[in-house]
């Protein structure tokens, strides 16, 4: 049986719950979905819609907010009882905080980011991204089960999850969360200062990455992105280095687009890069390096020096 | 405070990828190096909090003998020693065995807080911070974007998702992993340089590895999803015929 650990927060279930229930059903076997919380029956039953042999409700005052420690309490428990073989997550900022501390204190192995799973001869072996995407491993999960994986977010497909005939089975787990042994005490999730350009709005975008180099050079993306009337934006460096405002970021951390044209300059493609910006009807990339990820994504692609390239487009664009 | 910042070398980003001939790993003896980048980071705020509160910062680093490079590197950059667990296998080891060895090294010291980068730029397990501090018996926190020192404990700022953020309190000891953007880098003056010849960068052998929880079989170039159209030519060349294309076919531009 593979429990598959879905996610809430505010009683609101994150979409990415249901890309890992579609990649569980698909390593084949049994699979159940459990989903920790205070008052999250609405969630439970959303996510009894599933092809599933249970939801699991571990419904505690101790769990209205998520904490680390409560996560791994709580799951460690939960997994002792259920004996799964392996336990499937969304690969969240969540999950990335507690995932690993909980598979360390189970001595279990835990395979993250994973892409796509295969399972040629028994042994099943996962496909995840090293070096920032650029290349991929195969590996497999060694000792004893469960092991842990999680889901890279957009690698396997929601509305690819199976729902059942009729609604699964919902049962509350008697699970004892002892409030006093949490460490972290969080305060309420805010967001920064009102944001003052929305970009999802946007229907041209050119962003700028690492590639552009020195902050002055920003000059010449922004002539670009006025002969082509769109909005400016960037990859994370970029914010991270105070050229641009945090709220021009795209990515997993800042804004998700979906303009008709995204024309990502010097941007290697990293998979939170992408996340935010893989909805864009059209996309473009100009890179000197080919075996960029960001090509994989792309519709057009020009392979070159984009202070040589930019130039020749605005020209172009000037005729 | 006493700090320990944990580092790790990866390939720098302009180097060109290259497969070794068992295909499990890049070639790395034609590689160039340099320290990861959130890890720059996490000793960047180690740098900051002692500055603030006093105290002293140690970096640790598993890996391979050329790894001491980046702990001269961040003893040019200000920290006070460095502690070096050496073994070639640890190059390209699991998210467990690195953190084996780096909570064996740091046990028993009895560090106030420990930093760790959130991920590493090579195998971005984005697990090592948060399994050493289950080790190590500390609370964590993880994409950490500010920390306050207060009374007997830390307030830090969590990133979330989507441009969300979170305080939250935690007792010390504890570790955070760091994300890149928390501070400006420093780096290091010819000063620095010079001092930190003269620092301790102490060798640790790790003991006996234990088994792995993960198994590298392959690594591959990903295999290209979707059609890209290349545009090939001179720079003119191919401007003109994006520029084309953007009208004509996909008519996202007038
Ligand atoms: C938890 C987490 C959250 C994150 N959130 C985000 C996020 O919200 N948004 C985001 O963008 N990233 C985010 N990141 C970072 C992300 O992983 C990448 O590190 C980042 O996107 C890389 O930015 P880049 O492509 O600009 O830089 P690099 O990866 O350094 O790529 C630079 C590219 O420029 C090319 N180049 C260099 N010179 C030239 C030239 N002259 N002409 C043409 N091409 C050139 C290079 O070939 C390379 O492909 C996050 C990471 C983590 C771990």
């Amino acid at each position: 049986m593979i429990l598959v650990v879905a996610e809430q927060r505010e009683g609101k279930l994150n979409r990415a719950s249901w890309e890992a229930i579609a990649a569980a059903q698909h390593a084949g076997g049994p699979v159940k979905i459990a989903v920790l919380g205070s008052a999250v029956d609405a969630v439970a039953s959303e996510l009894a819609a599933a092809e599933a042999a249970e939801v699991i409700v571990v419904d505690a005052p101790a769990l209205e907010q998520y904490t680390s420690d409560g996560h791994v309490m709580t799951l460690a428990a939960l997994i002792a009882e259920e004996q799964p073989s392996q336990v499937f997550l969304p690969h969240t900022y969540q999950t990335r905080d507690f995932a690993p501390a909980l598979a360390a204190r189970l001595q279990r192995a835990l395979i993250t980011d994973v892409t796509a799973l295969k399972a040629p001869r028994g042994a099943m072996v996962f496909v995840r991204p090293v070096f920032q995407g650029k290349m991929s491993a195969e590996v497999t999960a060694e000792g004893p089960s469960p092991h842990f994986v999680t889901c890279q977010i957009g690698a396997f497909r929601a509305d690819a999850a199976k729902r059942g005939s009729a609604p699964a089975s919902v049962r509350k787990a008697a699970i004892d969360v002892d409030a006093s042994k949490i460490r972290q005490k969080p305060e309420a999730p805010f967001k920064e200062a009102k944001q003052a350009v929305d970009l999802s709005q946007a229907e041209r975008i050119v962003a700028v990455g690492r590639g552009i180099k020195a902050q002055e050079h920003l000059e010449v993306a922004e002539q670009l992105a006025q002969a082509l009337g769109a909005e400016i934006a960037a990859s994370r460096p970029i914010c991270d280095a105070g050229w641009l405002p945090m709220d021009r970021q795209i990515g997993s951390s800042g804004q998700t687009v979906a303009p008709k044209l995204y024309l990502a300059l010097g941007i290697s493609g990293a998979i939170q890069h992408l996340v935010g910006m893989k909805g864009a009807r059209t996309i473009v990339a100009i890179n000197k390096d080919p075996e960029a990820p960001i090509f994989e994504i792309a519709d057009y692609g020009i392979e070159g020096d984009l202070f040589e390239v930019v130039p020749a487009l605005i020209a172009e664009l000037k005729k | 405070m006493k700090i320990a910042v944990c580092i790790k070398q990866v390939v720098t980003r302009e180097w060109q990828l290259r497969v070794n001939d068992s295909k499990t790993w890049i070639r790395d003896q034609d590689a160039s190096f340099e320290l990861n980048e959130p890890d720059a980071y996490a000793l960047e705020e180690a740098l900051r909090l002692k500055e603030k509160h006093s105290g002293e910062v140690v970096v640790c680093s598993a890996g391979p003998a050329r790894a001491s490079s980046v702990l001269r590197e961040a003893l040019a950059r200000g920290a006070d020693r460095a502690i070096h667990v050496e073994a070639d296998a640890l190059a390209s080891a699991d998210a467990f065995a690195v953190a084996d060895a780096l909570a064996a090294a740091l046990r028993d010291e009895k560090f106030d807080l420990v930093l760790t980068g959130l991920q590493s730029d090579d195998q971005g397990f984005g697990q090592v911070g948060v399994v050493l501090a289950e080790k190590l018996g500390m609370p964590h926190a993880t994409i950490i974007m500010e920390v306050k020192a207060e009374e007997g404990g830390l307030r830090v700022k969590r990133e979330l998702e989507g441009g969300w953020f979170q305080w939250m309190t935690l007792p010390l000891p504890a570790l955070l992993t760091i994300q890149s953007g928390i501070n400006q880098l420093r780096y290091a003056t010819l000063k620095g340089i010079m001092a930190a010849k003269k620092k301790e960068i102490r060798k640790v052998t790790p003991s006996a590895a234990a088994s792995p929880a993960q198994k590298m079989l392959a690594i591959h170039f990903p295999e290209k999803g979707k059609k890209t159209q290349m545009l090939p030519g001179s720079p003119a060349e191919a401007a003109k015929a994006l520029v084309q294309k953007l009208r004509e076919d996909a008519r996202v531009i007038q």
